[in-house]
């Protein structure tokens, strides 16, 4: 008989039983199960579904993210109704306007360990494998039907690996890795699978960058990515967390529906041109394209590695066209101003906002016009996505957002950045 | 459950969550507002077109991106009385079925716009009228048969839920 795959393991786990395989439908219990703006929503669903008490207030975290602080009255009593429902019902983990992003802060907070499971009411919940978790996005009824019940039936997913191997080059990312596979096998590539990451790459990543790869999967239509844990997760996860976890891994003779291998050390930066985050070329493709505005923020690359990528290339340097940072949490905003790459920016030209999503979905703190082109540091591009169609989206990694920034145009990181690099 | 006969609207792959509905109108509680604004992106003629009882039919991956329940909310909320495609983004399957819309996977088929389709739920079955040709759907885990037979997740937990 074959061996396990990582999400075999986790949802057998999650589910209580002894083993699983892919196919099987299991009643899941997850060990936290989140949501955001949208839990005034989840809230009415949850009601009128008849339920009256939440099962696991202790399991549950709310996030102040999509639209923070407030933009409008609706939803300022969209935010107000949430505070009044988390002290009615005891839950357990509210995080306030100008936290950050829910995928951000519940990985500061260590609310989720390595083998654990983790279904959150937004598609990039496949984010938590950075650490070894089962993490998948859910709707809203699903998180309401998870507030009355605690559980959740799943499908075990069909598995697929992707090695990566080599070290990449100064300049190039994770975010340039993740695009490069949208490229490789399309939006639709991995619709439905536990995209299980493996091979030497890994280890050479920092935390920072390794959250962007399963964070990206999203993209690729997975239910849930994973990334096998080594010792700088578990020092990372050692200084915060408060309960004890057992780290999942797959068998070395694990079944993959597809099986991988990327050779990341000859990668160059990558871009996705729009209308799609497949649509990806190398970058020497794209430079020269007008932009008008620069994002640089988002769960996919908000982190404090991403806004000293963008201070470096910065550095000395203005701005050709409007430039918005969003650090993806209050800790990266402090962590960041501390070692004066928020000065930097600010020197630049840069536009600094509350962490949040910012115009990520196209809610607010810099949707383009119409026919301004952006290029952001997110996860999608898909037509109209930030607030108006005829506004071309381009995805790129915070190096190449923020040369592109201080050019005007779509520009290639390495030429502005020190030759030591 | 009767089969469902409609007119077929025909759209091709990765039909994002972005272009069934703008993330700027998800941001309301008042669900009748979304259908105005139906795969607005895509084709702005799709809302004055539609008639209660069409059927959308798809290529792959449609539904990929945002979990946002507002996607098929807005397409059942115009009128669409089930969506056939070859291959469904995964939350956006579990969120149509969990707000008693239903959908059907088949692997394959040339249904072409305008033509009238049959879906029959109960035996897996995807019939374009107009060319006599049938397909046989994904089966559906039994779970979600029983979901959807109930007309979502809130009438089913409010039947079996013991909440």
């Amino acid at each position: 008989m074959s061996g396990y795959t990582f999400a075999e393991k986790a949802l057998a786990r999650a589910a209580g039983v002894s083993s699983a395989r892919a196919g099987d439908i299991l009643d899941v219990r997850p060990d936290l199960m989140f949501s955001h703006d949208n839990s005034a929503a989840i809230r009415r669903i949850f009601l009128e579904m008849g339920a009256k008490k939440i099962a696991r207030p202790d399991r549950i975290a709310i996030t102040f993210d999509h639209a923070v602080p407030a933009p409008t009255t609706k939803h300022a009593q969209n935010h107000a109704e949430i505070r009044e429902w988390v002290k009615e019902q005891g839950i357990a983990h509210l995080f306030e306007v100008g936290r950050g992003i829910c995928h951000q802060v519940i990985s500061e907070e260590v609310l989720i360990l390595p083998g654990e499971t983790i279904l959150g009411a937004d598609s990039h919940s496949t984010h938590f494998g950075w650490l070894g978790a089962f993490g998948a996005g859910v709707g809203r009824t699903e998180m309401a039907a998870l507030w009355a019940t605690g559980e959740l039936w799943m499908r075990v997913p069909d598995s697929m690996r992707i090695a990566l191997t080599g070290t990449l080059t100064p300049g190039v990312t994770a975010k340039d890795v993740s695009l490069r596979i949208l490229g490789n096998y399309g939006v639709e590539g991995g619709i439905y699978a536990s995209v299980e990451f493996a091979g030497d790459t890994i280890s050479t990543l920092s935390l920072d960058q390794r959250a962007v790869l399963p964070n990206m999967m999203a993209e690729f239509g997975a239910k849930n990515a994973y990334l096998p844990p080594d010792k700088a997760v578990f020092d990372y996860l050692d200084a915060r967390r408060t309960r004890d976890y057992t780290p999942l891994y797959p068998d070395p003779d694990a079944v993959y529906a597809h099986d991988y291998t990327i050779d990341v050390s000859q990668l160059e930066p990558q871009i996705a041109l729009p209308n799609q985050p497949d649509n990806v070329v190398n970058l020497s493709e794209a430079l020269g394209e007008p932009i008008q505005q620069a994002f640089i923020g988002t769960c996919t690359n908000g982190r404090l590695e991403d806004i000293q990528a963008a201070a470096e290339v910065l550095r000395g340097h203005k701005v050709r066209c409007r430039l918005v940072v969003i650090p993806a949490s209050s800790e990266v905003y402090l962590a960041a101003t501390r070692a004066g790459y928020i000065e930097t920016l600010i020197e630049a030209g840069a536009a600094i906002a509350t962490p949040g999503c910012g115009p990520c979905m196209g809610n607010h703190l810099g949707v383009p016009a119409p026919n301004e082109a952006t290029i952001s540091s997110a996860n999608r591009n898909f037509k109209g996505r930030m607030g108006t169609p005829d506004a071309p989206v381009y995805l790129a990694s915070p190096y190449v957002v923020a040369a592109s920034a201080v050019a005007g145009k779509i520009a290639d990181p390495r030429e502005v950045l020190p030759l030591s690099r | 459950m009767n089969p469902i006969t409609g007119k077929a609207h025909v759209y091709g792959d990765n039909i994002d969550t972005d272009r069934i509905i703008p993330g700027k109108y998800t941001k309301t509680l008042d669900v009748s507002q979304l259908a105005e604004h139906v795969l607005e992106d895509l084709d702005p003629e799709f809302r004055h077109r539609v008639q209660a009882g069409d059927i959308l039919v798809a290529g792959e991956n449609f539904g990929a991106g945002s979990s946002r329940e507002q996607a098929p909310l807005a397409i059942k909320s115009a009128g669409i009385s089930v969506v056939v495609a070859r291959s469904f983004a995964r939350i956006f399957y579990r969120n149509a079925i969990n707000i008693g819309l239903p959908v059907v996977e088949v692997s394959d088929h040339a249904i072409e716009n305008e033509h009238l389709v049959e879906v029959d739920l109960e035996n897996g079955t995807v019939t374009d009228k107009d060319t006599g040709q049938t397909y046989r759907a994904t089966q559906m885990p039994e779970v979600m048969v029983n979901i959807l037979n109930e007309g979502g997740l809130v009438h089913y937990l409010r039947k079996y839920g013991q909440l």
